[in-house]
C-alpha cells in the first residue's frame, strides 16, 4: 500500500543528509565490496588455474617415485613404464620420464644460472605438436626416439636462451650443459614473458642424457597421458598396480591425475574463499548494526511524525513497514554501491596482477560471479530489514498522544 | 435519535506516583451530527483528556463512549487507528504537517492509510485543497507556506478523509489574531456546510464562535449550553481551583 511512499521517503532522507547516509551505509558498502572482490579473485583464480590445467591436458597423469632407498633393488625403469603403455593401449596413450637435471648451462663466457633442465622422452611431444607442458615449437624439431636411444647430446631450448645466448639464432648452435656440448635442434615458442627464470628459460634433453648428466640410474618422475579424460582414473589404477607390484607398498610412489589435482586445488581454493568471505561478512554484520543505530536515532527524531501518522489512522504495522522499508532501502543502496565498488576494484586488481605476474591480458582475470552479486545484494537487503526491525517495532509501539506532544 | 458522540459517565483516572488524579470525573456528554461545539476550560480542567478520548487517541478508565453508534471505549490500538482514519479529522495547534512531504502528500496521508489507490488519493486530496483555497500550492513544502496557509493545509488534510467529526485542538493558538479569525470563520463555514466541528480551547473569545459551549473544570462539566448565554463565558470562581490546577498540571502533559 504505502511501499512507494516509504521507498521515496527513504530516498529523500538519504539525499537530504548525504554525509549521514554515507556513514550509515559505509559498513554495508565495505562488506559487500569485500565479498565481491574476494569472490571475483577466487573465481578468477579458479578460471586461471583451470585454463592452465586444460593447457597441460586433463588426461595427464603424474607419477613420482620416492623409491625404497638404502640400496634396495626394488626399482622401476623407464622400460617398465613403456611396457605398461604397450600393454594397455586402450587406457594409456604415452609416457615419458621427466628428469630434472641439476647442471650448469653455459655458452661461451655466459652462464645461465636459473635455467631449468629437463630430460624427456619422445612421447613428451605429442601428435598435436605440443609438449605435455603445453609448449609448441618455433623452429627445428623435438627430441626423438633415436636421440634417447643413443644418448644424443641434442637439446631444445626456450625462447629466453635463444635470445640471450644466440641472439635469436640458436638453431644448430652448441650449448654447454654440465660441461658437455649439446647441439640445439629446436627452439620453443614463447610461452611466458621470456624473462630469466621464467617458463621460457629452459632446456629439454633426451632423458638418457639427462640421467647421465645427473648421475642417476632411473627417473623418479614420469608423465603418462591417458587416452581420454574419462579413462584417466582407470589409467591411474593401472600405473598404481604396476608400481605396487614392484614396491609392495604405496608409500614409495605417488600417482596423481590432472583432474584430481584440479579438484584438489579447487577445493583448497574454495575453502580459502569461504574463510575470506566469512571475514568480509563480519563487516556486513557491523554495517547492519550501524543501520540499526541510525534507525533508532531516526525513530526518536521523528517521534512527532509517527504521532501525526498514527493520529491520521496509521496502524502499528503501517509504521513498522515504513521504517523496515526505509532500513531495507538504505542497505540496498549501500549494497549496490558496494557491488559497483567491488567490481571496479576487481578490475583494478586484475590489471595490477597482470602487471605483477606479467601474464598479459589472457592471464588472470578477476571476474565477479552473477551468483556472488545476487547473494551480496540479497544479504545486504536482508541485513537492513533484519536490523531495521527493532527500531521499526519501537516506532510502531509509540503512544500517539505522547508522540504528538514530543518536540 | 442516535447521537454522533455519546459519552456516558466517563472517568479517566491516572496514577501519578502516590496520587490518584481524576482527569475526567464522570463526564456525560452528547454531540449531534452537524453541531459546532466548543469544549472550554483552563489548563488542568480535563479538556485535553476529553479531546484525546473523543479523538480515539485514548480510552476511558470507566464509562462508555459511542462514536456514530459504535462503542469505541474498549478498542485495541489498531481498531482505534481505523476509527480515527474513517471518522475523525484532526486539526492541531502546531499544524502537525510532515515537513518532508509536500502539501499534496500531507493531505493524502489519511487516504493512504485508508488504502485508496494513488489516483483516487490525488483526486480527493486536490478537491480538499480546493475547499481551503490552496489547490495551486500542492507542490509546495509546508515550510514554504505561511502559518495560516499551513493551518489551512491541515484543515484540508482533516477534510480529505470525509470524517464524521472535525476535532480542532486550539487551532488558532499558534496564529496571529487576524489569521486566527480567518481559520475560525473557515471552521464556521464548514459547520454551515453540514460538518460536525468540535473545538477545544482555553480561550472564551474563541469559544463563543461555536454554537454551543461545554465548560470543563476539574474533570467535570460545569456548563453546557448555548454560547450566547452570558453564563457560558463566566469563569467559575472556586477558591480551591488554583490549588487543584497545580495538582492537575501534570494531566495536561499526559502520562
Amino acid at each position: 500500500m504505502n511501499f512507494t511512499q516509504s521507498f521515496r521517503l527513504a530516498i529523500k532522507s538519504l539525499v537530504t543528509s548525504k554525509m549521514r547516509a554515507l556513514l550509515t551505509m559505509l559498513g554495508i558498502i565495505i562488506g559487500v565490496a569485500a565479498v565481491i572482490i574476494i569472490t571475483s579473485l577466487g573465481n578468477g583464480m579458479q578460471n586461471y588455474m583451470n585454463r592452465q590445467f586444460e593447457q597441460l591436458g586433463a588426461n595427464l597423469i603424474q607419477v613420482q617415485i620416492f623409491g625404497r632407498g638404502g640400496g634396495s633393488s626394488r626399482s622401476v625403469e623407464p622400460e617398465d613404464m613403456y611396457a605398461l603403455v604397450e600393454k594397455y593401449p586402450q587406457y594409456l596413450s604415452g609416457v615419458t620420464p621427466y628428469v630434472s637435471a641439476p647442471a650448469k648451462v653455459r655458452h661461451g663466457s655466459d652462464e645461465f644460472k636459473r635455467t631449468s633442465i629437463y630430460g624427456v622422452g619422445e612421447s613428451f611431444f605429442n601428435s598435436k605438436g605440443q609438449t605435455m607442458n603445453g609448449e609448441t615449437l618455433a623452429q627445428g624439431r623435438f627430441v626423438k626416439y633415436i636421440d634417447v636411444e643413443r644418448y644424443q647430446n641434442v637439446c631444445v631450448i626456450g625462447s629466453y636462451l635463444n635470445r640471450e645466448a644466440f641472439g635469436n639464432n640458436g638453431l644448430g648452435q652448441t650449448l654447454s650443459i654440465g660441461g658437455a656440448p649439446f647441439t640445439v635442434v629446436g627452439v620453443l615458442e614463447e610461452s611466458g614473458d621470456s624473462a630469466e627464470g621464467s617458463a621460457d628459460d629452459k632446456v629439454y634433453l633426451p632423458y638418457t642424457s639427462a640421467l647421465r648428466l645427473s648421475n642417476m640410474a632411473d627417473a623418479s618422475f614420469y608423465l603418462f597421458t591417458s587416452t581420454s579424460r574419462e579413462t584417466a582414473s582407470a589409467a591411474k589404477g593401472i600405473v598404481e598396480n604396476r608400481l605396487f607390484q614392484t614396491f609392495q607398498s604405496s608409500d614409495y610412489y605417488m600417482v596423481m591425475t590432472s583432474a584430481e589435482m584440479m579438484d584438489a586445488m579447487d577445493s583448497m581454493l574454495n575453502t580459502l574463499m569461504m574463510i575470506l568471505t566469512l571475514i568480509a561478512a563480519i563487516s556486513l554484520l557491523v554495517g547492519g548494526i550501524g543501520i540499526m543505530n541510525i534507525m533508532l536515532v531516526s525513530v526518536t527524531e521523528r517521534t512527532r511524525e509517527i504521532g501525526i501518522r498514527k493520529s491520521l489512522g496509521a496502524k502499528g504495522k503501517d509504521i513498522r513497514s515504513q521504517f523496515v522499508i526505509e532500513a531495507g532501502t538504505t542497505s540496498a543502496i549501500g549494497g549496490s554501491i558496494g557491488i559497483v565498488l567491488g567490481i571496479i576494484m576487481a578490475n583494478v586488481l586484475t590489471n595490477v596482477i597482470a602487471v605483477v605476474l606479467g601474464t598479459g591480458n589472457d592471464g588472470f582475470v578477476a571476474v565477479p560471479t552473477l551468483d556472488g552479486i545476487a547473494v551480496a545484494f540479497g544479504v545486504s537487503v536482508a541485513i537492513g530489514v533484519l536490523f531495521g526491525y527493532l527500531p521499526a517495532n519501537k516506532a510502531a509501539r509509540l503512544n500517539p498522544i505522547d508522540a504528538l506532544r514530543y518536540d | 435519535m442516535e447521537h454522533l458522540i455519546e459519552l456516558k459517565d466517563v472517568y479517566k483516572i491516572y496514577q501519578m506516583g502516590e496520587e490518584t488524579v481524576h482527569a475526567l470525573d464522570g463526564v456525560t456528554l452528547t454531540i449531534d451530527q452537524g453541531e459546532f461545539v466548543a469544549i472550554v476550560g483552563s489548563s488542568g480542567s480535563g479538556k485535553s483528556t476529553a479531546m484525546n478520548i473523543i479523538g480515539c487517541l485514548d480510552v476511558p478508565t470507566s464509562g462508555s463512549y459511542h462514536l456514530g453508534g459504535i462503542d469505541v471505549s474498549t478498542m485495541e490500538d489498531d481498531q482505534q487507528a481505523e476509527i480515527r482514519n474513517k471518522m475523525l479529522g484532526f486539526i492541531f495547534q502546531q499544524y502537525n504537517l510532515i515537513p518532508k512531504l509536500n502539501v499534496l502528500e500531507n493531505v493524502e496521508l489519511p487516504l493512504l492509510y485508508a488504502g485508496l489507490s494513488a489516483g483516487e488519493r490525488k483526486e480527493r486530496a486536490l478537491r480538499s485543497l480546493e475547499r481551503v483555497g490552496l489547490r495551486d500550492k500542492w507542490r509546495n513544502l509546508p515550510s514554504q507556506l505561511s502559518g495560516g496557509q499551513q493551518q489551512r493545509v491541515s484543515i484540508a488534510r482533516a477534510l480529505a478523509g470525509e470524517p464524521s467529526v472535525i476535532l480542532a485542538d486550539e487551532p488558532t493558538g499558534a496564529l496571529d489574531s487576524r489569521t486566527g479569525r480567518e481559520v475560525l470563520s473557515f471552521l464556521k463555514k464548514l459547520h454551515r456546510e453540514g460538518d460536525t466541528v468540535v473545538l477545544i480551547t482555553h480561550d472564551n473569545s474563541i469559544a463563543v464562535k461555536a454554537d454551543r459551549i461545554v465548560r470543563l473544570q476539574d474533570g467535570r462539566i460545569v456548563y453546557d449550553g448555548d454560547s450566547s448565554d452570558p453564563q457560558a463565558v463566566v469563569q467559575p470562581h472556586d477558591d480551591e481551583s488554583e490549588i487543584e490546577d497545580d495538582t492537575f498540571g501534570g494531566e495536561a502533559v499526559g502520562v
